[in-house]
């Protein structure tokens, strides 16, 4: 029973550690989509900040510095995207797909040309990533049954990172719902000839939004390859960002469900991961395969507006002409 | 081309106007949109700017809110003049808009919406008790109550439009600009509308009223200005002007408000509705509908927008049937259980002119001349069924285009470049070509200009007069009574009754759309 437990709070620790990249896309995709954008280039950003902050990690040693190169990489691209739909009032799933092949290609590409190790950067020794923050006395709360359990593996033992996802969230909901730039953002996804009668430039509120989203990502990107992983390996966000797109939709273009469809996709993961070679009872021995392609199906499912009906912003994906 | 009877507006000739444009011009590629206009307007006066479509009010409004920035020309408020780079400087200067179609986000609420590039500060719940205060001293004010945390898309339409007011009024509008703003009105709104424009004249606040309806300029203005070709053509004072000469002024040439009603000489019936009802996913759109129309009669049908007409006239076309009763067509019956299609109702003699022409009268991308034969495919005299002739169409197009008026006559030009009023026009001319027996109209002057309305009147009174049957569905209730040798009134997807031209007129029409059936109606029945 005591293992059975463990193996339940190691699984929440692990749905945390998975779910952390999620949330910070899906935060970025909201910004994004909430401004009208749609940002399916989430996935191709991610990639990029991965790759830019593992070669700055291994190239300056510094995990802060690999933070801020991958937030320049990924901003650098949300321009190209707004620059495309917004500026030239291009088709925005062109642009975020255009976007995501580019990235594919060009990490391997310029990884081999930088490191010649097949498109890998090199592998990242701890004091170039960031570390694990363990919590005041969480090997003493260890010994305290449940509650110190949770302290020890669920809350202590997580980057720096981890923590900035959680925060994201709290922030991506006060300003959504409670700033006038908020109001201002969610009104240019509903309604941009609204905001630009009332004198505010639909243009500039629109970049306001990718730039934030290129950020998120580029924060995303570095979480994967300098601080949960050691290093970046090619094609890396495997989907991530499609699935925080996802989880976004799920959530309904709000900033907590948006988190807790995250943490859903996470624990599957997480759990997938578990049940690998596990035998269950009744069951037997779950193919490998099987479990992994899970969160997946599930995107599928959801996407396919099985559960709950989604509303998005009702001006998403138009481009902003001005009448005549 | 300014007319002789030009004149400056305003009696008060000390206080310089508090809006003066001087010589605006503004042109979009080959098009002069605006030539030398210019304008004064006399403060706490509501001015009327008149004209048809495409003569250029829309671009001079959306000039002075900066919409668009001028070729050349000034801009004076108070006598200073002005350089506005964007609406946030018309704001500033005191000009506000309320558009033709309305700049709310419709799942906002009202306050947000008012608030919305206006927060006092960069926290939302503290902008919005702020803005509450103020707006609640402008309601009061101004006779503008609105419940502030109401869901914009919950309200009516002529509440929205009272936000949009209050919403230029709580950005300090002194001059307030609105475009168009009766179309989307039923009549006792328009009448709440008027009410309110009197209270804000009467604080003072200058109003400048965009619209193409003589009888508002005549109701409430003091001034009016008509426009036409893009020019300025006359300033006038309301008192002194007419509804027959501002049309002449319009349209350039005398022009006939009165269409020429000639009694009609009705013979067969053709087509009879027997007890007609349709529900649509569990409401009932139509309820036992039952009339009859005869060759050569114009049956006016009339009410409010929303009570069925739509509905009627998706089932007389075959374009849906109807859940029960049933429909003869000069001898063919068609019901719930043999339900005929729009070619097959089309082949009984029927032709139809949508209400909506952009969405079913015309593909908008196509060329005039393939819009002209749209539904008319077959149609022998464009070559043979498999493969269109271009020259047959084109010649077809033309000569539609020709007896029709319609301009520019250019077959080759896309459909959505032509104005309202000519594009109503192809598709009337289009309808008519094929020589129906019947012939159902939607609307057939929603945005169309006065020469066009005239011409459109004339087509289908003398249609009648060679014997076509036909049936006119209008929200405009004098298109109605001017035009209808019967008039059907419908209410919420019930016949009101059916009455005499002699007997019809606007109150006991009015009263009927309204639901109110009147004992002597009720035994015409």
């Amino acid at each position: 029973m005591a293992d059975l437990w463990l193996q339940f709070v190691l699984t929440i620790d692990a749905t945390i550690r998975v779910a952390t990249p999620l949330m910070l896309c899906a935060m970025a995709g909201l910004f994004s989509e909430r401004s009208g954008i749609i940002d399916i280039s989430l996935e191709g950003k991610m990639l990029l900040a991965a790759f830019a902050a593992a070669s700055v990690a291994a190239l300056t040693g510094s995990p802060w510095l690999a933070l801020a190169g991958g937030i320049l990489i990924s901003l650098l691209f949300s321009l190209v995207h707004g620059f495309a739909c917004i500026t030239h009032k291009g088709n925005q799933v062109i642009s975020g797909l255009a976007i995501n092949i580019l990235a594919s290609g060009l990490t391997v590409t310029i990884g081999i040309a930088i490191f010649a190790q097949g498109g890998q950067t090199p592998f990242l020794s701890s004091d170039q990533r960031f570390s694990s923050i363990t919590l005041p006395f969480a090997q003493a709360a260890g010994s305290i049954p449940i509650i110190g359990t949770i302290y020890k593996e669920i809350l202590s033992g997580h980057n720096l990172l981890v923590w900035l996802a959680f925060v994201a969230v709290g922030l991506t909901s006060l300003i959504v719902f409670r700033t006038s730039f908020g109001l201002r953002l969610r009104a240019v996804g509903e309604k941009p000839e609204a905001v630009d009668s009332a004198g505010i430039s639909v243009v500039a509120m629109r970049y306001q939004a990718v730039m934030i989203a290129g950020i998120l990502c580029g924060i995303a990107g570095a979480y994967l390859s300098v601080a949960h992983g050691a290093g970046f390996v090619r094609e890396m966000t495997a989907g991530k960002g499609y699935i925080a797109l996802a989880a976004m939709i799920f959530g309904n273009w709000r900033p907590l469900p948006a988190m807790m469809a995250c943490l859903m996709f996470g624990f599957l993961d997480a759990l997938a991961a578990r049940l690998q070679g596990v035998s269950l009872p009744m069951i037997g021995e779950v193919p490998t395969d099987l479990i992994l392609v899970l969160p997946y199906v599930l995107t599928v499912v959801l996407l396919a507006g099985f559960i709950g009906k989604s509303t998005p912003p009702l001006a998403i994906g138009t481009p902003y002409i001005k009448e005549r | 081309m300014v007319s002789d009877t030009q004149h400056k507006t305003g009696g008060n000739s000390a206080l310089p106007p508090v809006l003066r444009l001087s010589s605006i011009n503004k042109r979009f590629g080959a098009v002069h949109a605006n030539k030398d206009v210019s304008l004064e307007v006399s403060a706490g006066t509501v001015h009327g700017i008149v004209g048809e479509n495409g003569a250029g009010k829309s671009t001079l409004v959306s000039i002075l809110y900066a919409f668009y920035t001028a070729d050349s020309g000034q801009i004076y408020i108070s006598g200073q003049q002005q350089q506005f780079k964007s609406s946030a400087d018309a704001i500033r200067a005191g000009i506000g808009m309320v558009h033709q179609h309305f700049m709310l986000v419709p799942n906002f609420t009202v306050l947000e919406n008012i608030v919305l590039g206006h927060e006092s500060s960069g926290n939302l719940a503290s902008s919005k008790i702020k803005a509450a205060g103020e707006l609640a001293t402008l309601a009061k004010k101004y006779g503008l109550e609105v419940d502030l945390d109401a869901v914009v898309q919950d309200l009516p339409v002529g509440l929205q439009q009272r936000v949009e007011i209050l919403k230029a009024l709580y950005r300090g509008a002194q001059i307030l600009i609105l475009d168009e703003p009766t179309g989307v009105l039923t009549p006792q709104e328009t009448e709440q509308l008027f009410e309110i424009l009197k209270a804000l004249r009467a604080q003072g606040v200058t109003i400048l009223l965009i619209t193409h309806k003589l009888k508002e300029i005549m109701a409430i203005t003091d001034a009016v200005s008509v426009m036409r070709g893009g020019e300025m053509v006359a300033h006038l004072a309301t008192q002194d002007t007419s509804p027959r000469q501002l049309a002449e002024l319009m349209v350039g040439r005398p022009v006939l408000l009165d269409v020429g009603y000639s009694p009609p000489t009705p013979t067969d019936i053709c087509l009879k509705a027997d007890n007609i009802s349709l529900t649509q996913s569990g409401t009932t759109k139509l309820d036992g509908l039952s009339f009859s129309l005869r060759s050569g009669e114009i049956l006016g049908i009339a009410g409010v927008s929303g009570n069925g007409q739509s509905e009627l006239l998706e089932i007389l076309s075959g374009i849906r049937p109807p859940s029960s009763g049933t429909l003869s067509i000069n001898g063919h019956e068609i019901g719930a259980d043999n339900p005929a299609g729009p070619s097959e109702i089309k082949a009984l003699g029927v032709a139809h002119v949508p209400e909506d022409r952009h969405a079913m009268g015309l593909v908008l991308p196509f060329s005039a001349a393939e819009s002209a034969v749209l539904g008319y495919e077959d149609d022998a005299r464009l070559g043979s069924a498999a493969y269109f002739a271009p020259e047959a169409l084109h010649s077809h197009c033309a000569q539609l285009m020709a007896e029709f008026d319609v301009r520019p006559a250019s077959p080759e030009l896309k459909s959505n470049l032509f104005s309202g009023g000519n594009q109503q026009k192809l598709v009337l001319a289009r309808e008519i070509s094929s020589a129906p027996k019947i012939l159902l109209v939607g609307q057939p002057t929603r945005g169309v200009d006065i020469g066009a309305i005239e011409f459109i009147h004339k087509q289908l009174l003398s249609l009648r007069d060679k014997g076509c049957a036909i049936i006119l569905v209008s929200v405009e209730l004098d298109e109605i009574l001017s035009l209808s040798d019967r008039v059907m009134v419908m209410n919420a997807g019930q016949n009101m009754g059916i009455i005499d031209r002699a007997d019809a007129t606007i109150q006991t029409v009015g009263l009927m759309m309204a639901g109110v059936v009147d004992s002597d109606v009720e035994a015409r029945r």
